[in-house]
């Protein structure tokens, strides 16, 4: 576990976890074209990424092979964590263990 | 008119499902029921969306009592919901957590933890001839095609899929990771509970670390309902799981080597369910054993051309199938692949023609067609590809409009803008060109 999880801890974070889901996805974008503000599910405006729950599980295989530990809903909305890059990377960011 | 009882071979003091909080009876399920039957609008139809099996269940039941029909759609999108609305006037919503309902009236589930299961003294039937539920496919037409379930033919259904799977003998606790609503959660959790003498789990479990811990908080022997889709992502995640005693997959083809993996992890014998929403489960197969599909008890299957049809058992009238098989002389089957038209990604299915017609139906648009890619090695799941003809319209705007029509598993990725689609002279598109116009428009990112 880091030590504190400071704004500057995340945002250094961001283009790395931008790049696992663009790699996990084979998606056509580079990691700066993921707003980290922006849904990462399609919310029907256009702005979003678009992902869907075949996607998640894809991606949650990914983080939990790199930073070592199993994401978990306990029966709250699946996809919650992965509202965008920034609650997805913070998620991360606070239960990794490698 | 002959009545069947709601549950087969169960006592009001059994236990029916499994919640954070324990064990929840028959006779308290039934009490919820009825509250929430006095609770519900007047009106013919529910549209019951609770994304918790066990509320879903407590919904089904009082719409039963008060004279409602299940509709089961195969998606919740604006489309789908607005065509609702119109075709079945009156239909009430039933949700548990964010649901867009656009113009239909919605109930949230009310906490019904205050009835008094002590007024519930005789288990309910209903006439065989009811009309329980209607589940929708996603016909080539772009209607949704609307299949009639009655409560006589549920009856067979939940007791044939038990039969057919040992669990008569030994009920299982279930744990499902498909939602209950559409057709295979619906018969493999629901309708085995009901009368295959199961019990369930009230969660829908979505990550790997949260089955396990669903599996966990129910007994053995334990049953674990899944597609290849959820079961891969199980085993790749390579936790600890608690004792397994039986596995089962539909919605997709299983390979032999996740089947094999699958039963060596869990020490536990898999099966796979093969049916469709029109006809229900029809046959079940070992999938390690190679073994050919074995009808489900009084289901039979007949050919014309090489068009097959399933009838008999808990089959509602005559269905024809979207597969092609070979029939043997025993009864048994196997599939040789389906047709070609019909699309299974991740165990949703649709048709081209489908997709097709709903692309080429927004504004802007000029010609378009949707493709599936020659699988890519590496990848899991192979997405479909869309071209479109639409010189005003911008990317965004386009699939914003095909999220309103369309499940997102089935958005294009990616979706192609062209000049013209390589349309032959007779007005088809050949596999071979879109496979080669995929390449070439690739090539030139």
């Amino acid at each position: 576990m880091p030590a504190a999880i400071t704004p500057e801890v995340i945002d250094q974070l961001l283009p790395e976890i931008a790049e696992l889901i663009i790699s996990a996805l084979n998606l056509e974008m580079s990691p700066a074209e993921i707003a980290a503000d922006a849904p990462l599910f399609g919310d029907g405006e256009g702005d979003g990424l678009g992902l869907d729950s075949i996607d998640v599980l894809e991606i949650a295989l990914v983080v939990s092979k790199r930073y070592g530990f199993q994401l978990r809903s306990d029966n709250e909305d699946n996809v919650r964590i992965f509202t965008s890059l920034r609650s997805l990377t913070e998620h991360i960011a606070s239960q990794r263990t490698q | 008119m002959q009545r069947h009882a709601l549950f087969t071979g169960r006592q009001l003091d059994d236990v029916l499902a499994w919640q954070a909080g324990g064990a929840i009876s028959i006779r308290q399920f039934l009490a919820e029921a009825q509250a929430l039957a006095e609770q519900l609008p007047p009106g013919d139809w529910l549209l019951n969306v609770c994304q918790d099996r066990y509320r879903f269940a407590v919904g089904f039941v009082a719409g039963l009592l008060c004279g409602k029909t299940s509709l089961q759609p195969a998606s919740q999108s604006a489309e789908t919901l607005a065509q609702i609305a119109i075709d079945y006037p009156g239909t009430t919503g039933l949700c548990d957590g964010e649901f867009a309902a656009g113009a239909l009236p919605c109930l949230h589930f009310p906490d019904l933890s205050a009835v008094d299961r002590r007024k519930v003294t005789k288990m309910p039937d209903f006439p065989s001839d009811t009309l329980a539920a209607i589940l929708f496919t996603s016909g080539s037409t772009g209607l949704p095609q609307a299949q009639r379930k009655t409560w006589g033919k549920l009856v067979r259904n939940g007791q044939a899929g038990a039969q057919a799977l040992g669990l008569l003998e030994r009920p299982h606790a279930i744990v499902g990771t498909v939602p209950v609503q559409h057709s295979y959660g619906f018969e493999s959790t629901f309708l085995l509970a009901l009368h295959g003498g199961c019990t369930f789990w009230a969660g829908k479990p979505f990550y790997p670390q949260d089955i396990a811990a669903a599996l966990a908080a129910v007994p053995q022997p334990r049953l674990l309902v899944s597609t290849p889709f959820h079961l891969s992502a199980l085993l790749a995640a390579q936790i600890e799981l608690p004792p397994l005693d039986l596995l089962l997959s539909a919605t997709a083809p299983l390979s032999g080597e996740l089947a094999a993996q699958a039963e060596q992890r869990c020490a536990a014998p898999l099966y796979e369910i093969y049916g469709s929403t029109e006809s229900g489960q029809l046959a079940s197969r070992r999938t390690v054993t190679g073994e050919h599909w074995q009808p489900l008890a009084g289901v039979q299957l007949d050919q014309e051309d090489d068009s097959t049809w399933a009838s008999g058992g808990h089959v509602e009238g005559r269905v024809p199938l979207g597969d092609l098989i070979a029939l043997r002389d025993n009864g048994q089957f196997s599939l040789l692949g389906r047709h070609a038209d019909l699309i299974n990604i991740a165990g949703k299915r649709t048709s081209l023609a489908w997709l097709n017609h709903q692309i080429s139906a927004i504004p802007g648009v000029l010609d378009a067609t949707f493709f599936l890619p020659d699988e890519a090695p590496g990848a899991s799941i192979t997405r479909l590809a869309a071209f479109v003809v639409a010189p005003t319209l911008e990317s965004r705007q386009l699939l914003a409009a095909l999220r309103q029509r369309i499940d997102p598993v089935f958005l294009p990725r990616p979706l192609r803008f062209v000049d013209a689609l390589p349309r032959n002279p007779t007005g088809k598109l050949p596999r071979q060109s879109l496979q080669a116009l995929l390449h070439r428009t690739t090539d030139h990112d």
